[in-house]
């Protein structure tokens, strides 16, 4: 209760009583969302806290560079950083053009509410859906099991398989239709954010179609294109599910330099030295130290994209 | 002025271009038809394959099995031992444990956050809470399930003194801190879509900001709130990493949230290693693989088309 209620009853006529509402300050739903946000940024410090106090320690030049040894009890993990960056150069090479092709299509070739456009973006967000084992399966399956064994079939003696057995290329080609869907998604928020005025422009200068977007188009969108390559590399360096039977491997003596060999990486080897070293506390520094190291390179990752992506919707 | 030119125009160059790129757009099309083909394809013998339904039927898989002669007949997940169990329901159970822990600590944190995020905070407020909610989605599966395996379960332990130290609990909470960016994201952007012109009017009507907020904004924004969580669970149905290394991996079946679990995905990671190519083991894992692209797909369907409704009724377009 407040003044206000006395004040309006206590000066008014009686036929009239002008009675307020008493406000309330809403403190109990402001105060548990605000709860909710520090619980999420407690928990968020927390597990970062503790990584980088642990592995901080870990890292130096000689991590970095510096193969394993002792069964990982000491020596760096440069097999797995070489590995990874492999396997995400791969994918890049992959997913990249069809991405952006697809987007164009989306953006330039039909019209919003076609029911190619529909279908179309129906697969991708389904696509963006499919839990990352699936992907493993479909790896498996369909790149080791039909084309690189249809491959042996055609181009290898019988009982020496080349192509039908885990490799990097089947892992970058099964995580480039993982990242697909956020290709695309990022090519179209840039294509958007091109003015109409600049491309009908171009064709009224005479250009056809495929020289609008060659030449003023695929420019413009560069940031976003670069955004999306960006994000899928973070995406597809973090995934471990569907490079699990497609192609990593724990320990290898060599690194990856044919397309069918097999190869190191960051999450893989995070996973299993987590889950299946005889002594962990004898690995834990070097767990720890990789796990470091992946989160540092998806955190400088997303940094750059967020960055590309702000400066490209201030220019809107 | 005589700068501006342009090639001389090629029609064989621009058909074949336009054609390439029209083809190639249809990749993430074929990509899912693909996905579902080939990994379908892989467990059919189930269906029709006589051999394999000695071991691994529809009905072996769903019903009680009496496995040894004159015991009870139970519901068991043993593919490995001398008489292969394919019962299905321990990893169902396993699953739904894991994602509803999941929920119950995601949904609301998530929507709180969201709350507070699009209807309280101020705008710096905002910009600070946004990159912390994509620094969560940016954590690999796999770190998040480094920590609970390793530090989260020692802390638990410590605390609590479960039976057995990794559990559908450490997972579940892992699990929930994976699924936050996807319900925050989602929800934040339901209430953020609510038109002003409702806001206004519930103002001018003499709600104050906060009341508008809970009583108009918040059911408004329901639909979208509700696919937030709806994508969010079947984000912690799908999940592999965090389960895989965090829950115990033992099919236990029981009502206790504190048990070892063994979930379908992680089954499938965990013994797709060591499985004989094209044995009954191989074809079930596919038929769990066939399974969980289904229940995920429609979970899809289902947001998008809460999603749509929802543009419809606000936008009047069809999305």
């Amino acid at each position: 209760m407040n003044s206000l209620t006395h004040k309006a009853t206590s000066q008014s006529t009686p036929e009239r009583e002008l009675v307020f509402k008493p406000k309330s300050n809403g403190i109990i739903p402001k105060g548990a969302t605000f709860a909710a946000v520090c619980v999420i940024v407690l928990m968020l410090a927390i597990i970062l806290g503790n990584i980088a106090l642990h592995g901080a320690g870990v890292i130096s030049l000689e991590f970095l560079t510096s193969p394993p040894e002792n069964g990982m009890e000491s020596g760096g993990i440069f097999p797995a950083i070489f590995g990874t960056v492999a396997l995400v150069l791969l994918m890049t090479i992959a997913v990249v053009p069809i991405g952006v092709l697809t987007a164009i299509y989306l953006q330039e070739y039909t019209r919003p509410d076609s029911y190619v456009t529909r279908m179309i973006r129906l697969a991708i967000n389904n696509l963006a859906g499919v839990p990352s084992i699936v992907f493993g399966l479909f790896g498996l399956g369909f790149f080791i099991g039909f084309i690189g064994n249809g491959m042996d079939a055609l181009f290898s003696e019988p009982g020496s398989p080349v192509w039908g057995q885990p490799a990097i290329i089947w892992a970058s080609l099964t995580l480039s239709i993982l990242t697909l869907p956020v290709v695309i998604v990022s090519t179209e928020e840039a294509l958007r954010t091109i003015p109409r005025e600049l491309k009908e422009a171009s064709y009224a200068l005479g250009a056809t179609k495929l020289q609008t977007i060659r030449r003023v188009i695929l420019p413009q969108a560069l940031p976003g294109i670069l955004t999306g390559g960006i994000l899928a590399v973070s995406r597809g360096a973090g995934e471990v599910a569907p490079i699990m039977f497609t192609g990593a491997a724990y320990y290898l003596p060599y690194l990856p330099a044919k397309l069918n060999d097999q190869f190191m990486e960051l999450g893989y080897h995070i996973y299993v030295m987590a889950t299946q070293s005889p002594d962990v506390e004898k690995t834990k520094p070097i767990l720890y130290g990789t796990v470091l190291v992946l989160l540092l390179l998806t955190f400088a990752l997303n940094f750059m994209a967020i960055y590309l992506r702000s400066r490209m919707r201030s220019r809107k | 002025m005589e700068q501006l030119q342009f090639k001389p125009k090629s029609k064989i160059k621009e058909f074949l271009g336009e054609k390439t790129i029209s083809i190639t757009a249809f990749a993430a099309l074929i990509a899912i038809m693909l996905i579902f083909i080939f990994i379908f394809k892989e467990s059919l013998p189930i269906f029709y394959d006589e051999f394999v339904q000695e071991e691994a039927s529809i009905d072996k898989m769903v019903f009680k099995q009496e496995y040894i002669e004159g015991r009870d007949p139970k519901w068991s997940w043993q593919p490995n031992s001398d008489i292969p169990k394919y019962s299905l329901l321990p990893l169902f159970i396993g699953t739904i444990k894991a994602a509803i822990i999941a929920m119950l600590f995601a949904v609301p944190l998530g929507v709180g956050a969201a709350i507070y995020s699009a209807e309280f905070a101020s705008k710096r407020t905002r910009e600070l809470i946004k990159p912390v909610i994509e620094l969560l989605a940016g954590i690999p599966s796999v770190v998040l399930g480094f920590f609970s395996l390793i530090v989260f379960a020692t802390i638990l332990q410590q605390v609590f003194g479960f039976t057995y130290r990794l559990n559908a609990f450490n997972a579940g909470v892992a699990l929930g801190l994976a699924v936050i960016p996807i319900i925050f994201t989602m929800a934040e952007d339901a209430m953020t879509s609510v038109p002003q012109s409702l806001r206004d009017a519930s103002l001018a009507l003499g709600a104050s900001p906060w009341q508008v907020s809970m009583t108009v904004v918040l059911p408004t924004a329901l639909p979208g709130i509700a696919a937030s969580i709806i994508l969010g669970f079947g984000r912690a149905i799908g999940e592999t990493m965090i389960v895989l290394m965090a829950s115990g991996n033992a099919s236990i079946i029981s009502a206790s949230f504190t048990d070892s679990i063994r979930t379908v995905s992680a089954s499938i990671a965990a013994e797709l290693a060591e499985v004989v190519f094209g044995s009954v083991h191989y074809n079930v894992l596919f038929f769990l693989g066939t399974l969980l692209f289904i229940f995920t797909f429609l979970i899809n369907m289902g947001g998008d088309l809460i999603l749509s409704r929802l543009k419809e009724r606000f936008q009047g377009k069809v999305s």
